[in-house]
């Protein structure tokens, strides 16, 4: 085998913490052979982007310290002096962030940027800089370059964003890319288009890629090779079929069985709990079992949507005239059962979330009915509304924002049972300590505050504090989005054993296909404000009748290396806006049944 | 850009009819006649009867209101009731003074205070950090009469370098030793403030990921913090820039006091001593002026070095 | 030092781990303590001003005129034989009181106004915002001269005139984070929860900004100081033969070619004062400030 790209060999970084150093990686070794992509995979606080960081040298020296070697083509960066090492970065190493809505500058144009790299490295003057920068525009598939060139970040989607950064990375030509989970800010079909162009511009280019990700579908997807980590260590290190197939370390098994994956669910007609993980050795207990039978199929509908539009005004000029409308909830009908999951999916700004906050009349609906047990929720007084309130409850995406950093936990769960005056005193307190054991947590804990527990605690803290007025249907607005997968499963189980206990409705609003495919009964399918389908889970998804439907599932990266999709076309869409002008007419087309219970939007 | 100049001056009009009206109604509730408040108690009658005719009191509410607002467009502010000139002119005669002593200092504020509170933020909890932010502080925390009147103590009486009382003749270094105390004075307490605001932007843009993606692909240090990082901290510092206007007006009145210098802060202070009722609607007008003009360039300034705001 | 406040921190009841956390930032930073404690010095000085002044502030003695600083005298005597250094611990008065009732006035107005602006949002944001900024951008010291020389130049209307240049700032102050914890979603959920709009401002609300807006408050006190004295200087203070700071630097400035000692105690009063405001308030705001925790 020729010489590696890249070898790191017992790469230590510690990072000063109030005067302290703690390691943030321990002892990691692996190398990038040419051409070969390398996936860091690892969970929050695995080490794996400080890793990227620390080829980088853009760790904070006078925070940071990085030990060990790292040699580019047999040379020691971390030999390097500052200046030899600005040297490296952009043009032997190139690096793509997370975050491409951030990580351009917003005051400098896009041509200007991608134009710096090649001005300090080659030393082109501005005209050969230019007309190589549009070349790299065009070579990422940026639709009208020439115009493009000339345009701010703020002008562009994320996605096309992503592109400016990966013409950017690649303008030097380095030989080795390090992409920071490049993807994961940007919706499933996009993410698809991404990670196709950086296997195409890989194979044209014959750099390496060392790609960090926490997604195994992504990883199944582009990696030749994969590294697990695992809180600053590395736990793995073998061809991806291998882990995939036959992983040898128990986290490793533990991250795979908590994985969903699409088409997991074929013969199974209601929801499938995760299996028990043991979280030492990552043995996997017993098959995962199917959730109790929890719809109320005969019962009347528990909620009634119909017609229901939400619509924002946009306003412009000289006298604050209307200009346009946001047309974000388009028509949205459905009906949720007691006991049932349904869910509704989509991509950004398809309208899904202002569908849920218009029903809990959180966003106030333009048009529509939203009856709940019979009644319609749109024409109540304040009064009724605070009243039906307790029985339609919320959880959303951020664990970190949902709960109030200034009030202890146990207080933030009481605060709902004291004002609405279901108990007082101590039966609130036993009343809470009992739904803080309920989602799994020591009633002990009630007297900290939201900083001192972990992301998928406080999420079950939200869960709690939602349930502590016995609500009958609770919308989860991205509910498990933000948590790692490990904590995702959990979380889920969680919210499958309440539905079972207490016949709670959900309405699953969710980007996550896999996921929706695991936990929901009925599924909504949302496409730029409007239901495009609507069915049963298993029809859905075996059967998928929408053409944006089956262009959703196809997008999704399934995690299982065999299975890797074939070469797609080079597409560039972009998701469509739901900005209209004021004299937009919806084209007539209404959800027509094409099998009992399966309704697919179509021109009529 | 057009429709949204049109905008600004729009609400500049409304501001400037607020200010107006504003003035017209507090003048008139403020207990006691300002007749006889200007006549004094001793004034017979007649007198106070002759004065209120003079300031136009005895007409009705209306037609005062109507006179007022018509006067102050056409530029007709009314008479001073001490020196018996028109206001408007009154006010021109100095507002250059004031004008070029906040320039200066403008200028001086900016020169100092952006390139001190970006050596500040990249030398962050070192040295010449810890000496800027207390320097800055210390610098905010003069009152200005009192920084003027040391500045005065130290280089007028101490070192005699400049005249204790500032009166220019033509040469540009009699124009230099009038402007150098007060516009020092000024703009050195501008730029304890601008320190601040960049240093603390410029802390904060730093950690932005467009920072680390510049540096990610071998930009150097210099263009990292000079161009990627400080066109985006410019940003609040044009605010407080603006913003500042109000206190350098402020603060231009305490030094053209203590340096006895010309201009709209003594015209004010004089009229305010001798109750001259007219010649302060007239300032009222004229500060506001002044401040709504300023708004609209800080808005301009915005668009220049922010992409993302558009001008309509 | 640090290591007994950071041992209370974890002994002490949950309750109280935020304070001790605060606490433990603010004693990190030692330069807040000098802040602080000359602060409490000349607030035990205005308080004690009658026990410790050497002499009557208003006591004329045209014998001792303009006597430069020696042992009767410690820091001299003015135009009208009255000792420097009393009429300085009685200053101190005037100012504390002035720059503090005027905080607190313009602290609980303002921070209401941009609560409820920041929380209604809409028109009625629009248009008390706009109000606002007017006012702000309006030069506050003269703002504050004329409403003094209308009203006539009492402390209490000192007071209300420093008060209402105030307001517009603490409403900025207020808004902004009110705006920010608004969009957070357990605001949200508050109103999932069906509490009222009351209970959701002074209860979720008020608690997340009220540490902004009192470091803003002791910074503030600082400038209403400044303002009061530069409002003395001018001549609408309260009236003489009262000692203010400003005054005595109005009446001493006259002098100032030989007597310049009779300027040089009051500034530097006032410049004292201050700058330990400056120092506290900003020691206090890096204390709160979150972003400044846990840095890498």
């Amino acid at each position: 085998m020729s010489r590696p790209v890249l070898s790191v060999q017992n790469l230590q970084t510690a990072f000063r913490v109030g005067g302290q150093w703690r390691w943030a990686i321990e002892d990691l070794s692996f190398d990038v052979a040419p051409g070969e992509t390398v996936a860091i995979v690892g969970e929050s606080g695995s080490g794996k982007s400080v890793t990227a960081l620390s080829i980088m040298r853009l760790v904070s020296a006078a925070n940071g310290r990085i030990e060990g070697k790292i040699a580019l083509e047999g040379r020691d960066l971390l030999a390097l002096s500052e200046e030899e090492m600005r040297k490296v970065r952009g043009n032997d190493v190139a690096m793509i962030f997370q975050e491409p809505m951030t990580s351009l500058n917003p005051v400098l144009t896009v041509g200007y940027q991608i134009c710096e790299a090649l001005r300090y490295h080659r030393g082109l003057d501005k005209a050969a800089a230019e007309a190589e920068a549009l070349r790299m525009l065009e070579k990422v598939r940026i639709p009208s370059a020439k115009t493009r060139f000339g345009n701010y970040p703020h002008q562009l989607s994320g996605g096309m964003r992503q592109r400016v950064m990966i013409a950017t990375a690649l303008a030097c030509k380095p030989k080795l890319l390090i992409a920071d989970e490049p993807t994961t800010a940007l919706d499933v079909t996009i993410q698809a288009q991404i990670l196709e162009l950086i296997k195409t511009l890989q194979d044209e280019e014959g750099m390496s890629v060392l790609f960090i990700t926490h997604d195994m579908g992504v990883v199944a997807e582009i990696a030749d090779r994969v590294v697990v980590m695992w809180k600053g260590r590395k736990l793995e290190d073998a061809p991806a079929p291998q882990v995939f197939n036959t992983p040898v370390h128990g986290y490793t098994k533990a991250l795979l069985a908590a994985v969903p994956r699409l088409g997991d669910m074929e013969g199974h007609g209601r929801p499938l709990r995760f299996p028990h993980i043991d979280p030492d050795n990552g043995e996997v207990r017993g098959k995962p079992v199917e959730a109790a039978d929890t719809v109320k199929a005969e019962e009347a509908p528990l909620l009634e949507v119909s017609g229901l539009t939400t619509r924002f005004g946009i306003r412009g000029g000289l006298l604050g005239r209307l200009r346009g409308r946001v047309h974000a909830v388009e028509n949205v009908s459905f009906t949720l059962q007691r006991g049932e999951t349904l869910a509704l999916v989509g991509e950004s700004g398809c309208g899904k979330s202002t569908t849920g906050r218009s029903i809990l009349r959180l966003i106030e609906p333009t048009a529509g009915t939203v009856r709940f047990e019979g009644r319609d929720v749109t024409g109540f007084g304040k009064g009724d509304l605070l009243n039906v309130r307790r029985d339609m409850q919320m959880i959303f995406q951020d664990p970190f924002a949902s709960l109030n950093p200034r009030k202890s936990v146990g207080a933030a769960i009481a605060e709902p049972i004291v004002v609405h005056a279901l108990a007082k005193g101590a039966e609130a307190r036993e009343r809470v300590a009992e739904l803080m054991r309920r989602v799994g947590l020591s009633p002990a804990m009630g007297t900290r505050y939201p900083h001192e527990f972990s992301g998928g605690q406080r999420q079950r803290l939200a869960i709690a504090r939602a349930l502590a007025l016995s609500p009958k249907l609770v919308v989860a607005d991205e509910a498990v989005s933000a948590l790692d997968v490990s904590v995702k499963a959990q979380v889920l189980n969680l919210m499958l054993d309440l539905q079972a206990e207490f016949g709670l409705a959900y309405l699953f609003i969710s980007h996550d296909m896999a996921v929706v495919e695991r936990v929901s009964h009925r599924v909504a399918v949302m496409y730029l404000g409007e239901i495009v389908e609507l069915g049963t889970r298993e029809a859905v998804f075996a059967n998928p009748r929408h053409p944006y439907t089956r262009k959703l599932l196809s997008a999704v990266p399934v995690p299982d290396p065999a299975r890797r999709s074939l070469r797609r076309e080079l597409a560039i869409d972009e998701i469509p806006s739901p900005i209209r002008t004021l004299d937009w007419r919806a084209p007539a087309q209404a959800l027509v049944e094409v099998a009992p219970g399966h309704f697919v939007r179509q021109a009529v | 850009m057009g429709a949204f100049l049109v905008k600004r001056l729009g609400f500049a009009v409304v501001t400037l009819w607020a200010v107006l009206s504003l003035v017209f109604v507090v003048v008139r509730i403020v207990p006691g006649d300002p007749a006889q408040v200007i006549l004094g108690d001793q004034a017979d009658a007649t007198a106070i009867a002759a004065m209120r005719t003079r300031l136009g009191l005895d007409a009705s509410l209306i037609e005062q209101y109507w006179t007022f607002l018509s006067g102050a467009i056409r530029g007709d502010w009314g008479v001073s009731l001490v020196t018996g000139r028109p206001v408007i002119q009154e006010i021109l005669s100095v507002l250059p003074w004031t004008l070029e002593l906040t320039v200066v200092s403008m200028l001086i504020g900016v020169a100092i205070g952006v390139p001190l509170g970006v050596w500040a933020a990249i030398n962050r909890n070192r040295m010449p950090d810890y000496v800027t932010r207390i320097a800055s502080l210390l610098g905010l925390s003069f009152p200005p009469f009192v920084s003027a009147i040391i500045l005065l103590i130290l280089f007028a009486i101490m070192l005699r370098w400049f005249p204790v009382i500032s009166a220019r003749s033509g040469s540009a270094s009699a124009w230099f030793q009038s402007m150098a105390l007060p516009a020092l004075n000024l703009g050195l307490i501008m730029a304890a403030y601008i320190t601040r605001v960049a240093r603390s932007a410029m802390l904060e843009v730093m950690q932005e990921d467009y920072v680390r993606s510049a540096r990610a692909k071998g930009v150097p240090w210099h263009v990292v913090v000079w161009r990627h990082a400080l066109r985006n901290a410019l940003i609040p510092v044009i605010t407080i820039v603006g913003l500042y206007l109000g206190i350098l007006i402020g603060n231009s009145v305490l030094t053209e006091i203590v340096f006895n210098r010309p201009g709209l802060g003594k015209l004010i202070v004089g009229a305010l001593n001798q109750r001259d009722y007219t010649m302060l609607q007239g300032m009222m007008v004229i500060y506001t002026l002044i401040v709504v003009l300023v708004n609209i360039a800080t808005d301009l300034t915005y668009a220049f070095v922010d992409p993302r705001v558009k001008l309509s | 030092m640090s290591a007994s406040v950071h041992d209370a921190g974890q002994a002490a009841p949950p309750r109280l781990r935020w304070l001790a956390a605060t606490i433990g930032a603010f004693n990190a930073n030692k330069t807040s303590w000098v802040g602080l404690v000359i602060v409490v010095a000349v607030i035990l000085a205005a308080v004690l001003a009658p026990i410790i002044a050497p002499h009557d502030p208003l006591e004329q003695n045209i014998l001792s005129r303009l006597q430069p600083p020696h042992d009767d005298y410690y820091l001299g005597t003015d135009y009208f034989g009255r000792d420097i250094l009393s009429r300085l611990l009685y200053g101190a008065r005037i100012s504390l009181v002035i720059g503090v009732a005027s905080t607190v006035i313009a602290l609980v107005l303002g921070s209401l106004i941009g609560i409820l602006a920041g929380w209604y949002g809409g028109k009625f944001d629009v248009v008390v915002m706009q109000t606002m900024d007017i006012l702000l951008a309006f030069p506050s010291l003269i703002l504050g001269l004329i409403l003094v020389a209308m009203l006539g130049p009492s402390m209490e209307n000192i007071t209300i005139a420093i008060a209402l240049t105030s307001i517009p700032s603490f409403a900025r102050i207020a808004r902004a984070p009110t705006i920010s914890v608004k969009e957070r979603d357990y605001i949200e959920a508050g109103r999932a929860l069906a509490f009222s709009d009351v209970r959701i401002m002074a209860g979720h609300i008020l608690p997340n900004i009220f540490p902004e807006i009192l470091v803003m408050g002791s910074l503030w006190l600082a400038n209403a100081i400044r303002t009061e004295a530069s409002l003395a200087f001018i001549g609408l203070g309260v009236k003489p033969p009262t000692a203010t700071w400003g005054g005595m630097i109005r009446e001493g400035f006259e002098n100032i070619l030989d007597s310049y000692w009779l300027v040089l105690a009051p500034s530097l009063a006032i410049l004292i004062i201050v700058f330990a405001l400056n120092i506290l308030g900003d020691g206090l705001r890096d204390a709160i400030d979150p972003k400044l925790k846990g840095e890498r």
